[in-house]
């Protein structure tokens, strides 16, 4: 990664709650200090710029529509780094659920047999960005954590290649002081998960979702047998690695990897 | 003289998803106006299909970001109300307070971040922010201090952690709790600024009559309780609520359009305000006063002073939530067990307005089927339709003004374009 000193960069939202970007306008105290380290030239939800000298693309959101892989391979061609927002961008995330059906069912699902306008509503498969672009890195999360976007953009600054934990959840959840929920009988998918939320669920009383996704090497098939004998049935087992790792799981018939 | 213009504008920008603005004026007429909502469906439906209970609201709260906690807690009502759960008046009161919290930080991020720059007539809140601090100061106060709220309650501001079926899995601390109450009291001078501010602009007198639709509760303003009321037909049986509506799909949105059998009808914080401004809050009470409108009023500009007394009303309503809780003191909240299953109905004040959400649950605690209604997609026709009115007396003026004002409509409408397109009807068979 180059070293740029006040470099240009932008951001976009593909299909998305919009949850990631909202993190980011979040940051109300390091905004204006943000505003002088960097120049924002593009941020729909923020000011009517829409330039496109960036050098750095923040991305939200999957890819559902071919308009947004079109859109991606533009950036792609004006970018000289491209970085994920959030679960959507990052694995799929939660859109990725709807994969189990055809495009064809949940566009009936939603507009009926015959949508009036048959362009607007078409869809295809919730992709990650990554599997039309290449992406130089990834921020994960549902939503991504202010702490970790705000890291990124400082090793941008600083023209530091960042980084992301290699380790599970588990290992923060214990810094944090938590009792393990599985002592509790209840399934949890920090072991397989990538840290660096500070489990930040399980200490407000929750569990482990997997929002930030597999691990690289995570152990899936040791996971499936915990889960297994924690009560869980297979086919909610399924759906616990679905949840937001189902576009891997869909693609390759099983959770390995979360990196093409 | 007559012109002829025909404006677009691509992916408006200061609004909350996709959306594209057409109009087109041949000889001095309005031919045609249309709000284009592009921002791609993202299925709900299909994605909740067959979960359990359990984890529907942690889906169904990825609708949207920026009014996450309001979609849970209408998920949870709907949930509960299926499954004959009760929850504890601490929950209850938990849920209001993280309501009070999303819709003092929407309100606040549309009116500084969204529209304010409109007024100051810069392209986005970044140059404000460098350039008038004052200004901003007491904007990204607020909205710190609704943010810092809703972590203490749920870990963070989007998404919320804690709020599950039946209970709550998180108690804040009593310290954090006083702290919040003290930060909420020092914010009053805050608001006076931002009503300061946002009171001094002049928008257009534009005016419509139209149906109000909000909840009111038997008693308070109502965010988290409450029973649809019309200010043309009073109340609404909550189950009754999604056929009093006919929801239809336009060509030029993949959200669906909403009516009344009284036609248009408005939705958010003018609504509520309009037909619940009597039970505002003391210091609330005194800003309508000081207000350049009377009740009722049905001019869309005002939608963002309404925002502002409502900000008002939430942080003053906040005070007395912690207070109670403090009073009942913390204690843990696990989840109760439903004791039957079918269909259940949940709805909320969102910060853009009425929300429905209705679900089926089977005897095996899987979600069969559901439907939610999104108050952005309420308000598109209401929306149009005041473009409509709005457009020709605007004409005689130059294109950047058109522009001007029919951005600035719609932005008063804080619409939620990514919401707006998760409306979901089906019935899965
Ligand atoms: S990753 Fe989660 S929070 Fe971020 S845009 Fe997607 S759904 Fe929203
Ligand atoms: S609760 Fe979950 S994340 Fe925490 S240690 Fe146990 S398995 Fe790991
Ligand atoms: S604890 Fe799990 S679900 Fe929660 S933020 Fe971290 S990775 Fe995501």
């Amino acid at each position: 990664m180059r070293w740029i000193k006040r470099p240009r960069i932008a951001f976009f939202s593909l299909t998305s709650c919009e949850g990631c970007q909202l993190m980011v306008l979040n940051c109300e105290e390091e905004l204006r200090e943000l505003s002088t380290r960097v120049d924002v030239v593009n941020f729909r939800e923020a000011t009517d710029l829409k330039r496109d000298d960036y050098q750095v693309a923040f991305i939200e959101g999957s890819v559902t529509r071919e308009e947004e892989a079109e859109k991606l391979k533009e950036i792609r061609q004006r970018a000289e780094t491209i970085i994920t927002l959030g679960a959507c961008s990052t694995t799929g995330g939660i859109n990725a659920l709807k994969n189990r059906f055809s495009p064809e069912y949940v566009t009936e699902c939603v507009y009926g047999r015959n949508p009036p306008n048959r362009l607007l509503v078409e869809n295809i498969p919730a992709m990650p960005v990554e599997e039309v672009i290449e992406v130089d890195y990834r921020i994960p999360g549902c939503p991504v954590s202010k702490e970790e976007f705000l890291g990124f953009v400082k090793a941008l600054v600083l023209g530091i290649p960042p980084g992301l934990p290699e380790y599970p959840v588990c290992n923060e959840c214990k810094m944090e002081g938590n009792i393990c929920v599985f002592e509790k009988g209840v399934a949890c998918m920090g072991p397989v998960t990538r840290g660096g939320c500070r489990a930040v669920c399980v200490s407000f009383g929750s569990i482990c979702w997997g929002c930030r996704g597999l691990l690289d090497d995570a152990n899936t098939d040791a996971h499936r047998e915990t889960l297994g004998n924690h009560g869980l049935g297979d086919d909610e087992i399924t759906k616990r690695f679905d949840l937001y790792s189902s576009f891997y799981i869909h693609r390759k018939g099983r959770c390995t990897k979360t990196t093409t | 003289m007559h012109k002829d213009h025909h404006i677009e504008i691509r992916e408006l920008t200061r609004v909350e998803g996709h959306g594209n603005i057409v109009v087109d004026i041949r000889k001095g007429t309005v031919r045609e106006i249309r709000l284009e909502i592009i921002e791609s469906p993202r299925f709900f439906e299909a994605l909740i299909k067959g979960r359990h209970y359990q984890e529907v609201a942690h889906i169904i709260s990825r609708i949207c970001g920026i009014c996450s906690a309001s979609h849970t807690c209408a998920c949870l009502k709907a949930v509960e109300d299926a499954l004959g759960m009760r929850i504890s008046r601490r929950t209850g009161l938990l849920r209001e307070l993280c309501l009070c919290a999303e819709t003092i930080q929407s309100h606040i991020l549309h009116l500084y971040f969204l529209v304010l720059p409109d007024f100051m007539g810069t392209h986005s809140v970044l140059p404000l922010l460098k350039e008038n601090p004052s200004l901003m100061e007491p904007g990204l106060k607020l909205k710190g201090l609704a943010n810092h709220i809703s972590t203490i309650l749920n870990g963070r501001p989007v998404h919320p952690i804690s709020l599950v079926p039946g209970g709550t899995l998180h108690m804040p601390e009593k310290c954090e709790l006083i702290e919040i109450k003290e930060r909420l009291e020092e914010a009053t001078e805050l608001l006076h600024r931002v009503w300061e501010t946002f009171r001094g602009f002049s928008t257009p007198g534009f005016e419509k009559a139209r149906e109000f639709i909000s909840l009111k509760p038997s008693s308070g303003y109502g965010m988290y309780d409450g029973t649809p009321f019309s200010n043309i037909d009073g109340f609404i049986e909550k189950e009754d609520y999604a056929h009093r509506l006919e929801e239809y799909v336009v060509p030029h949105s993949t959200a669906k359009h909403a009516k009344t059998g009284h036609g248009t009808y408005m939705v958010g914080a003018l609504a509520r305000l309009n037909n619940n401004h009597r039970r505002l809050t003391p210091l609330a009470r005194r800003f309508l006063k000081d207000a350049p409108f009377s009740m009722p009023c049905h001019i869309p500009f005002m939608n963002n002073l309404a925002q502002v007394i409502e900000c008002v009303h939430l942080a003053e309503y906040a005070i007395e939530l912690v207070d109670r809780l403090l009073d009942m003191g913390l204690k843990k909240e696990p989840p109760r067990w439903g004791t039957t299953w079918g269909r259940g109905v949940g709805m909320v004040e969102a910060p853009r307005g009425i929300l429905y959400h209705s679900y089926t649950v089977n005897n095996e605690g899987l979600v069969e089927s559901a439907n939610c209604i999104i108050p952005t997609a309420q308000n598109l026709r209401s929306i149009e339709e005041d473009l409509r009115g709005l457009v020709p007396g605007l004409l005689p003026c130059s294109r950047e003004e058109v522009v001007k004002g029919v951005e600035g409509l719609v932005r008063a409408y804080d619409p939620c374009i990514s919401c707006s397109t998760h409306i979901m009807d089906v019935e899965f068979v």
